[in-house]
């Protein structure tokens, strides 16, 4: 193993990525037929009524979206979704700013921050519903307190990383709070803000469909819930589906953007070797 | 001794809870909405005190205990094959990052047909939360061994067993651990979702259970026990975690 695999080509850059790009696209398109595959052989294996087949789900899907009711609840879902990402995201990116540009509280909250993130918050539903009621406010909130936590974490940890050249900068330029914030300390962290941004979007979604499995009567994640308890399997493998394509999709662009944000920064402090 | 951040954590968490606390017995704050701390940790000790509860306890922390056990296992070998096999994992890459958008537990009425009506429909859901943290950072961990250190190995003509026991599992632990860490915290999260959304048993349904019957103060005492139980563990790991990355020269 060892060896063979530490040497890379000596191909000019932009040609090797070119050819890279495409057989990288040939082979997503080899891995998502073969999760085909196996998707429609355990289909045959467990049966029909537990798991539909691709074909089975795709038509069921297309039956779902073709309903007339279907937009509105997509709208719902999307409304709620838009809402408490951007609450996550500009909220997370505060705190995250001001708490990584403070030594001091950025030591205190870490591990509070750290405790948060990994109590199962879906046990919060009863108390989210208390506090917000029934509708889309506990769906927001909810996605925003799965959202939030990444976001500030990764600022916090991108903001502490920066050179202090860049901070003493900013004092002898005599530049205000804000203005170090948006000027100095947002592009110096750009890189880890975009990250933990990629781990909200997938949390805040996700938060916000638990939240509408439970404190909703619309929605997709109300969709789901209703399937789930009659039990109509075609529809849960439908709904799913919908939302991994979705969210693969939405991340995917969210994790090219990233790379890229931190190859040029590498690129850029030299120190790539 | 404690640091000082430690200290005004601490101030900090005691102030928090003495607020809480004010608002809740002045009458601040509905007590159909959110109870005394005190209160809390009443309802907390009075559920201990239950053998009903603690067995609800206990039958999760065990379903927990078997699906990080599957998880590390099972996510431990995925991560070791595809590093071997980097164009799948290459391929791979934006569905394991876009993995955990997807709310998993829909496949929850799945597992139940399944499996059938029992504890392993949990595990599974347990399993499948948890065993992308560990591939992922299993797959981390196995990429970023220097190639120097590989490159020594080759040299000195090691067997496979002992280049993976001596060179591959000690300098990959720290990620290692924080796969396992990760897997900790989603079978928790996996398991206790199931129980709230379909189950007979265990903390996620007597949690749900209370308040659907407006118990408040067993609801919060429940949640404080999970809270307790889930931040103890975490925050130990977290703390050897560090460690490891300390010794590691971590990067």
């Amino acid at each position: 193993m060892p060896g063979a695999v530490d040497i890379d080509p000596a191909v000019p850059a932009a040609e090797h990525a070119r050819s890279r790009g495409w057989s990288a696209l040939a082979d997503t398109v080899l891995l998502i037929t073969g999760m085909l595959i196996v998707w429609q052989v355990a289909t045959l294996i467990i049966g029909h009524e537990v798991l539909t087949s691709p074909l089975e789900t795709a038509r069921r899907l297309s039956a779902i979206m073709a309903d007339p009711d279907f937009p509105a609840h997509a709208w719902e879902t999307g409304r709620a979704f838009g809402t408490a990402l951007i609450i996550a995201l500009a909220g997370g990116l505060t705190i995250g700013v001001a708490l990584g540009a403070h030594r001091l509280s950025g030591q205190v909250a870490a591990p509070i921050l750290v405790a948060l993130y990994s109590i199962p918050k879906i046990t919060l539903y009863p108390v989210i519903l208390l506090l917000f009621g029934l509708g889309i406010s506990a769906k927001i909130a909810f996605g925003v307190i799965h959202g939030i936590i990444p976001v500030i974490i990764f600022t916090m940890n991108g903001v502490r990383n920066i050179n202090g050249v860049y901070f003493r900068a900013a004092r002898a330029m005599r530049l205000s709070g804000m203005q170090t914030a948006s000027n100095i300390i947002v592009p110096a962290a750009l890189p880890e803000i975009v990250s933990g941004f990629r781990i909200g979007f997938s949390l805040t979604l996700l938060g916000t469909l638990i939240g509408e499995m439970f404190a909703s009567q619309r929605g997709i994640g109300y969709m789901l819930v209703k399937a789930m308890e009659t039990n109509d399997v075609a529809t849960v493998m439908a709904l799913a589906l919908f939302l991994i394509v979705l969210a693969t999709a939405a991340s995917s662009v969210l994790l090219v953007i990233d790379r890229r944000l931190h190859q040029s920064v590498i690129a850029q402090s030299g120190d790539s070797q | 001794m404690m640091t000082r951040p430690g200290k005004l954590r601490w101030a900090l968490i005691i102030a928090a809870l003495a607020l809480l606390e004010g608002a809740c017995r002045l009458g601040f704050v509905s007590r159909q909405t959110i109870i005394a701390p005190t209160a809390m940790a009443a309802g907390a000790w009075q559920a201990l005190g239950s053998a009903e509860m603690r067995g609800h306890i206990l039958i999760t922390l065990a379903s927990v205990a078997q699906s990080i056990g599957l998880a590390i296992v099972v996510g431990f070998a995925v991560g070791a094959a595809l590093y071997r096999l980097p164009r799948l994992r290459r391929t791979l890459d934006p569905f394991l990052a876009s993995y955990y958008a997807v709310p998993a537990f829909v496949f929850y009425p799945v597992f139940i047909v399944l499996f059938g009506l029992n504890r392993w429909p949990l595990v599974a859901i347990g399993f499948v939360f948890a065993v992308t943290a560990v591939i992922i950072n299993t797959l981390d961990g196995l990429s970023r061994v220097p190639r120097g250190v590989r490159r020594t190995a080759a040299v000195m003509k090691l067997t496979p067993l002992q280049h993976i026991f001596f060179i591959m599992l000690p300098a990959a632990a720290p990620w290692l651990f924080t796969g396992a860490k990760f897997a900790v915290v989603y079978s928790f999260i996996g398991v206790i979702a199931g129980e709230f959304v379909l189950s007979g048993a265990g903390l996620g349904h007597a949690i749900a259970f209370a308040y659907n019957s407006f118990d408040n103060e067993t609801m919060y005492g429940l949640m404080l026990l999970l809270f307790l139980i889930v931040g103890g563990i975490n925050m130990q790991l977290w703390i050897w975690e560090q460690r490891l990355y300390a010794r590691r020269g971590g990067y």
